[in-house]
Formats: C-alpha cells, sequence, structure tokens
C-alpha cells in the first residue's frame, strides 16, 4: 500500500507533516515571555506549561525528556528555548541540536523579561522566514510515525472506532510505518491480553512489569476505595460502558488483529527497535498521553472517540474517528473520520480502515483537522512526584 | 437486512450492544454478531439509550458477563433476558 504523502524531511531524515517554530519555555515562569514573543512573531508557537522547577530524579528526566522530544519532533521546523537559567536551558538546547535543526536558547535570569523577549524575537522572525520557504517533498506514508489513544471512550468505539485504527495499523506496520498505544491504566482489566500481544517474550514481560507498578505505586498507593467512580470515568458510563475490562476490552481494539508491539517504552521515550508497534508507559487523559507520544517523535495521532472527546496538540494533528451516531449529530464539527456506517452494517471495519488512512494521508499533506481547526493545542506535562 | 438496533461481539457474548437512539421498551430488534454476520431477534424490556447494554438471557445474582468472548464483571441485582445492563445489576470482580 505504497501511497505518496508530500511533507517536511527534516535534516536528520525523519518526516514531518507540519512546520511550527516553536517558542519553548523550560520552566513554568518563562511562559510569560514564550508568549511575548509568540505575540511579536507571527507563524510561531509557544508552548506554556506548569513545571520545571525544582524537579529531580526520574521525574526530572522524564521532563527533559518531553521538552527536548516536543523540539526534536519532525513537525517543528526550528525551536528558541527559553529558561529562568542557563544550564538547564542548555540541556534542553543540546539535545534539540542532535536533530541538526536550527534552535537557540535564552535565560531571563540578569537580562529580564523584555530584553529576553527582543533578542528571542529576532531569532524567531529569522527562524520564520527560514521556515517558511521550506518545501514539501514527496515521501512515502511508510514513512509516517502514528500514535493512537482514544478518549470518552463508549461502547460504539469497542465496536467501530478503535477497530478501525486497529484495522489501519494492521495494514500499515507491515509497510514500516512506527506505531504506539499505551494508557497503562486503561488496559486494566485486558492485561492479560496485551501481554500476548507482545512480539516477543522481553516485550511482554517488561509490558507487565510496567503495568504491575502502576498497581502498585498508584492504584494501591493512593486507593480510597473503588476505582468504579472514576474508571470507568462518568463520561463512559453516561456513554454505557459499566467496567473497567469492558473498557480495556474496547480499548485494545486499536491494536487490530495481527498487530504485535516490540518493545514497551517509558513514558515520552523514544523508539529504539526500528519499525514497528511500541507500548508506551502512559497516563490514560487524553492531553498527558498524546503530549508524551509526541515527545517521542510520533507526528500523527489518531483518536477513537464515543462521547466526543475534544482534545488536540499544538505540534501533532490529532485525527478523530467516532462512529457514535448521536455524536456525529450532536458536535460533528469534532470529527474528522466518520465511521457511524459501521454499526448501521453498511461500511466494513476494512472499509473504515482505508478511510482512515486515506484522511491519514490528506492529514500528512496538510488538511488542518478539526482539532487544529477549532485551536486546541493542549500541551500538558506528565508529573511522576512532588517537587523538591 | 433492516439497520441493526442491537450488536453483539462474539457469539460467547451474553450481553448485545444497543446502537440506534431512542430505543424503546417493547421494539423487537434485530440483532447482530459482528463475528460471524448471524442475526437473530429479541423484544427489549427497557428504554435503553444509545450504547447500553441489554441482557440476551436471564441472570441471577453471581453470575458472569461475558462481552468480546470475555470476563466483564459480576451481575449484582438479577436481571431478565431483554433487560438493561449497566452500573445498577453490574460490577467488575476486580476492585
Amino acid at each position: 500500500m505504497s501511497r505518496t504523502i508530500m511533507a517536511y524531511r527534516r535534516e536528520n531524515g525523519r518526516v514531518g507533516v507540519r512546520n511550527h517554530v516553536v517558542i519553548l519555555p523550560l520552566d513554568d515562569i518563562s511562559n510569560a515571555a514564550c508568549e511575548a514573543v509568540a505575540n511579536n512573531i507571527k507563524g510561531t508557537m509557544a508552548l506554556p506549561h506548569s513545571y520545571g522547577r525544582l524537579q529531580f530524579g526520574e521525574d526530572l528526566d522524564l521532563h527533559f525528556r518531553t521538552m527536548i522530544g516536543t523540539g526534536a519532533n519532525p513537525n517543528v521546523a526550528a525551536v528558541v528555548v527559553i529558561g529562568i537559567e542557563p544550564e538547564w536551558t542548555k540541556v534542553v538546547v543540546d539535545g534539540i541540536a542532535e536533530t541538526g535543526k536550527p534552535v537557540t536558547g535564552l535565560s531571563i535570569e540578569q537580562n529580564g523579561d523584555i530584553a529576553t523577549v527582543a533578542a528571542a524575537s529576532r531569532i524567531a522572525k529569522d527562524y520564520v522566514h527560514w521556515a517558511t520557504e521550506l518545501q514539501r517533498e514527496a515521501c512515502d506514508i511508510s514513512e509516517l510515525w502514528i500514535s493512537t489513544k482514544c478518549g470518552e471512550s463508549d461502547t460504539t468505539t469497542g465496536l467501530s472506532s478503535c477497530p478501525t485504527v486497529g484495522n489501519m495499523y494492521d495494514k500499515l506496520l507491515p509497510e514500516g510505518i512506527y506505531g504506539c498505544f499505551g494508557e497503562t491504566s486503561e488496559i486494566t482489566g485486558a492485561e492479560h491480553l496485551c501481554a500476548e500481544r507482545a512480539a516477543n517474550p522481553e516485550a511482554g514481560e517488561k509490558f507487565m512489569r510496567i503495568w504491575q507498578a502502576y498497581q502498585d505505586d498508584v492504584i494501591e498507593a493512593h486507593k480510597t476505595s473503588d476505582l468504579s467512580d472514576s474508571q470507568p470515568t462518568k463520561g463512559n458510563i453516561l456513554g454505557g460502558l459499566t467496567t473497567i475490562e469492558e473498557k480495556a476490552l474496547g480499548n485494545l481494539e486499536k491494536i487490530g488483529r495481527t498487530s504485535r508491539y516490540i518493545d514497551a517504552l517509558g513514558p515520552a521515550e523514544k523508539p529504539q527497535m526500528g519499525n514497528g508497534l511500541y507500548f508506551m508507559d502512559t497516563s490514560s487523559a487524553a492531553a498527558e498521553c498524546v503530549t508524551l507520544m509526541a515527545a517521542a517523535g510520533y507526528v500523527i495521532h489518531t483518536f477513537p472517540t464515543g462521547q466526543g472527546n475534544v482534545v488536540g496538540n499544538p505540534i501533532v494533528p490529532v485525527i478523530k474517528i467516532s462512529g457514535n451516531p448521536r455524536t456525529l449529530r450532536t458536535m460533528s464539527e469534532h470529527i474528522d473520520v466518520d465511521v457511524t456506517g459501521v454499526l448501521r452494517r453498511d461500511m466494513t471495519i476494512d472499509q473504515a480502515g482505508d478511510a482512515l488512512i486515506d484522511m491519514i494521508a490528506r492529514t500528512a499533506n496538510g488538511r488542518n483537522t478539526a482539532a487544529e481547526a477549532l485551536g486546541h493545542r493542549e500541551f500538558v506535562m506528565t508529573k511522576l512526584y512532588r517537587s523538591a | 437486512m433492516s439497520i441493526p438496533q442491537l450488536l453483539v461481539h462474539d457469539r460467547k457474548d451474553n450481553v448485545g450492544v444497543v446502537v440506534v437512539e431512542n430505543l424503546t421498551a417493547g421494539t423487537n430488534m434485530t440483532c447482530v454478531v459482528t463475528e460471524d454476520d448471524s442475526d437473530f431477534e429479541l423484544t427489549c424490556n427497557d428504554d435503553v439509550p444509545i450504547g447500553h447494554k441489554v441482557a440476551l438471557q436471564d441472570f441471577s445474582v453471581g453470575d458472569t458477563i461475558i462481552k468480546y468472548g470475555e470476563d466483564i464483571g459480576k451481575v449484582v441485582a438479577a436481571v431478565k433476558k431483554g433487560g438493561h445492563v449497566h452500573t445498577h445489576n453490574l460490577k467488575t470482580k476486580r476492585w
């Protein structure tokens, strides 16, 4: 199923489908300067977030990995990093620079916001001139890195939109794409089936260690009585999902019938074993999960929804797929791929998968997704524990 | 075949999912098993919202509900064939 797409070939050979110039705050207190630069220089985008100070250990590693991975993502042409002090700023700049793309860091201490914003604005303007002259070129759809996570799921996602994504993976993974699914908490109830879908025993064991650690460190350590009120969520329950097992079984439909994952990744960790499907340890909260997968290098996200999750991401187009006729009736502006025909039995899962692949190609070529057109740019850092 | 009102994933399942809006009690539903495209009819006893489940058999407290061919929880209040199955009569065995 070779198919040509028109996309951006980056310095490191990776293929990007967007061409953002990003103004990236290292930490929460640099958000204001980044937003000022993005206001000064049209065609740039600031990515404000809530963290980056007094983090340590694994939590700090994840912060750096997410910052560097976001800047390094092939959908980003160039980056200006602004931090309060120069040393941690340099860690992020050096990490992004490994891709070969233009990146500059500035720090605010002993300069102040106004001088920093002025200097950063001049650099950002040069980056915009440079990036806007880059041309899309012919690439193959098999060069894409495509992630998935579902949200506001209901019973229709397990019947239609999740198996649509699964069908896409069954067709495109053999062609050479990188895939990624996650949502550690929402595999609960189907963890035994997920373990069986590993391509090798090591990947299955690694997945089970991640899943068990989540049960022990998060659920057992923090639960009060019963998770029935939060998993499934209130929205899931309104949509007809009753138990976590039922939700997990529908969730797992996203990896299709024949696809096997070759490794289990930590949050925002870059795949290291070549093309294929990866599991990633993520929250099931939509914005956190998509942010982590984008930071690992995925350039398009496929998002099945039942009741109508509206999430987007600033650098990665999020393609929404829904088979719920009520959701298509009440909030169709959020849905890119309508698979309600699967429930009417006038569309097969095979046809739905082809419709999604077609939308992936169009999105890669430049079509803005519903989430992009509606301005959904949720960028949410995952925090592992309290700061020092 | 007419548009189905109820879809069932797997032959082993003992519940199905309502896939149309405004389904009212007493409707004789066309039901399809997606695994093999076989169909059957069942009368719905309750007004069941789209996405919610209907019992394909009578259940007593303690019975196991099967969907996707897998155990999704236990019956905590009896429900008759054709009745609405949700949080009022089905609960996970896990927590």
